[in-house]
């Protein structure tokens, strides 16, 4: 148990070594150590903004899918009840058409018949005069009877 | 294994010449007169030279280290580094980075590089260094069973704890503490405190230092005896191995231990010397 200048001899190399690790090897490794622990936090927090985001868009996805579900289903029901409308629309029309046809055929049959019934009338008018003439040519005076025969015939 | 100094006139076959030879110092005067002016040519430049191949090696990693993927030899690095830094953080609440934590790295693995030695056959260093140096020559491996490295160790600790000391609280607020503390600040405690906190400064350096030694000193002295034990025949021979490859690993937890327990030591001054009472 000697106390040399050994003791002396080992503090300084002591003092250089400290001063070798505080200045050449904490530094680079603290530096590295904090750089990756700082890029791993930085890693996961954005990871679970993704994941947050990604939720946010799944649910907007959803909320917007739903939408146009039920647009697409109230589109179909418009389209339905339009399409429903028209047809009865178009009935509607060809009902009316059919009866102003209708309508008008029947008018010009009445008008037929009108103008045959006045043809008649007249021929049968002349007729009558013709046949009692015949019967009465030997006794009647056309031109003196003629006035009662038209009386007649307008009664007709 | 001891049959190279069996034939040496001087020590002869005595189990106390064979100690005696493993446990002297390669010693050289540093001027006349020796004494005080003696330097431990073995022990400084063992302790040298694994603290330029320990702090060199951590030094070529750190050098290249990258915030990526680490390499292995980062990884491990950074391991050990971790590990210091936990310690220290668990300690001391201040700037660490600064200066306490590369400290105790510093002290860590220089302290257990150099208890490792221990783990080098002692016939075989004596042998090398006899090939070298002659028969007489003398060569401790294990600088911390040198009083004057753990000495210096603590002692180079304890100045940096008077130095935080002033540096954190003042000259003032030191001396205050040094008759203030623990038991109050009235005038009549002063002698009680003043001796309390003597006895606290001179115990700590021993108590640092004096714990390593021991521990290594008496782990050389073991292996020596189980060394010697080779002298006595074949049997002691393989007795000797094996109970010397029992000691081996057993030394391999308290060199790491004491290592450990330095570095815990110098953390905890250092950081006591911040606190103020």
């Amino acid at each position: 148990m000697n106390i040399n200048f050994t003791l002396i001899a080992q503090a300084i190399a002591f003092a250089v070594l400290i001063w070798f690790t505080v200045k050449f090897v904490w530094p680079p490794l603290l530096s590295a150590i904090e750089t990756r622990q700082k890029e791993i936090a930085d890693g996961l927090a954005a990871a679970s903004e993704g994941r947050n985001a990604l939720e946010v868009a799944a649910k907007k996805s959803e909320i917007t899918l739903n939408e146009a579900k039920q647009k697409a289903s109230e589109i179909i029901g418009q389209a339905e009840k339009r399409g429903s409308q028209i047809v009865e629309d178009a009935k509607g029309v060809a009902k009316a058409e059919g009866d102003r046809i209708i309508a008008g055929a029947k008018a010009e049959i009445e008008q037929e018949i009108n103008r045959a019934k006045e043809g008649l009338r007249s021929q049968v008018s002349s007729l009558a005069v013709a046949g009692a003439e015949k019967i009465l040519r030997k006794e009647i005076n056309a031109s003196a009877h003629s006035e009662m025969l038209a009386k007649l015939a307008a009664e007709l | 294994m001891a049959t190279e100094h069996a034939n040496s006139a001087e020590h002869g076959l005595t189990p106390s010449g064979y100690i005696e030879h493993h446990l002297s110092f390669n010693a050289h005067p540093v001027s006349e007169g020796a004494g005080f002016w003696t330097l431990h040519v073995d022990t400084f430049v063992m302790s040298v030279a694994l603290g330029l191949i320990v702090m060199g090696l951590i030094w070529l990693v750190a050098r290249k280290a990258t915030a990526g993927v680490p390499s292995k030899g980062q990884a491990f690095v950074e391991l050990i580094f971790n590990f210091v830094d936990d310690q220290v953080k668990n300690i001391f609440h201040g700037n660490r980075h600064s200066f306490i934590a590369p400290t105790a790295l510093t002290v860590f693995l220089w302290v257990f590089a150099m208890n490792s030695m221990d783990f080098l056959p002692v016939d075989w260093v004596a042998s090398i260094v006899a090939f070298f140096g002659g028969e007489h020559a003398k060569w401790r491996a294990v600088p911390t069973s040198d009083i004057n490295t753990t000495f210096a160790l603590a002692l180079s600790v304890w100045i940096l704890m008077i130095f935080f000391s002033v540096k954190v609280k003042g000259l003032g607020g030191f001396v205050h503490e040094l008759f203030c503390a623990p038991f109050g600040s009235k005038i009549w405690v002063w002698p009680a405190n003043f001796l309390f906190n003597l006895i606290e400064y001179v115990s700590k350096p021993l108590s640092h230092s004096l714990r390593l030694f021991g521990n290594m000193y008496a782990g050389e002295v073991i292996f020596l005896l189980l060394g010697l034990w080779a002298a006595t025949g074949v049997s002691g021979t393989i007795f000797g191995a094996i109970l010397g490859a029992g000691w081996s690993i057993f030394h391999i937890l308290i060199v790491a231990l004491q290592a450990f327990i330095f570095m815990m030591l110098t953390v905890v001054y250092l950081a006591m010397a911040h606190e103020s009472h």
